[in-house]
């Protein structure tokens, strides 16, 4: 396990948890780092304000990776100025796409996410796409140059799981990429689950946000992904789809 | 008129730079594109703000 590294755009990880900043606190950022392992924190940019003198990168330790998304975008032209802003605020290459038409689900817009993708590996970015889970998008933004495909699972913040499961498991069947779970993932269990079919990551927000106890469902994320990451690496038992098979010896019994 | 972040200011004809020094902005954490275009932070004393400009003045937030 000490050699299973999560490998995005040449760079490793030990952690397969990354963390969405969007409802963000302290308390949130401490749990996440310290209690889920967390490497990799999301951030978004957004206009400047000369008021609020707290910034969130002050809450961040050093060494924590930063993923910058284009949140707010609604094309492929708008994430490209995003992601060249964050590139600018000076914290890496790294950019998860995130291009939304749609407010009221919220749903990424797989076409100009491709677009997106494209100019962005072009311009040397370690670009993470936030997709809708369709196979051939999938094989088009590994032609774009992305570095991981991150298929939703169900709507953002929803912390309704596994929605799109089937098709989650086509991309991973399917695509040389890490795929990494993110949206919708509501509980320990379901990120257990994404893990074991063989999901390389899994990202959350509002599962950890909205807990009862934070530091304690951070540290109960770790677990389900570890247990889900060793699962899927060990290789599932076999399902039957029809009748029993014995597990006990057939001869020896006490009868007769 | 340039257009800061949504705001029209009367600052045509001076420099990033001047204009960022009657803010209190946190220049170590902001990012600024005028026009579309970023503008590197070494640029900010020799990019001139003319009239009908459009920039942007950035900086991270909490975010999924």
């Amino acid at each position: 396990m000490n050699n299973d590294k999560l490998i995005i755009g040449g760079h490793e990880f030990d952690s397969r948890f990354i963390l969405g900043s969007g409802k963000y606190s302290l308390n949130l950022i401490e749990a996440a780092i310290k209690d889920a392992g967390a490497q990799i924190i999301t951030l978004a940019v957004r206009r400047a304000n000369t008021k609020d003198r707290e910034n969130i990168l002050d809450f961040i330790p050093k060494g924590i990776t930063l993923l910058p998304n284009t949140s707010g975008a609604r094309n492929a032209e708008e994430a490209v100025r995003i992601a060249r802003l964050a590139r600018e605020l000076g914290c890496g290459d790294f950019v998860k796409i995130e291009i939304m038409r749609d407010s009221k689900y919220l749903l990424p817009d797989n076409q100009e996410t491709v677009r997106a993708t494209e100019i962005l590996a072009k311009e040397g970015f370690v670009v993470m796409p936030y997709m809708y889970p369709d196979l051939n998008t999938a094989r088009d933004l590994v032609t774009a140059g992305a570095a991981a495909i991150m298929p939703l699972a169900s709507p953002i913040g929803s912390n309704r799981g596994l929605a799109t499961k089937d098709f989650i498991q086509i991309l991973i069947d399917e695509i040389a990429l890490p795929i990494i779970v993110d949206a919708g993932i509501g509980k320990p269990s379901q990120a257990c689950e994404a893990m074991e079919m063989g999901a390389a990551a899994i990202m959350a927000n509002t599962a950890l946000a909205t807990a009862g106890n934070l530091p304690m469902m951070a540290a109960a994320f770790r677990g389900a992904i570890e247990a889900g990451r060793k699962a899927y690496l060990a290789g599932l038992g076999r399902v039957l789809t029809r009748g029993a098979s014995a597990s006990d010896p057939l001869t020896g019994f006490l009868r007769d | 008129m340039v257009k800061i972040n949504g705001e029209n200011l009367d600052i045509a004809g001076k420099t990033i730079a001047e204009y960022l020094l009657t803010t209190s902005y946190d220049a170590k954490r902001i990012a600024v594109e005028c026009n579309g275009a970023v503008i590197p932070k070494t640029q900010y004393g020799k990019t001139v703000l003319a009239d009908g400009d459009s920039v942007e003045i950035v900086s991270f937030v909490g975010g999924g």
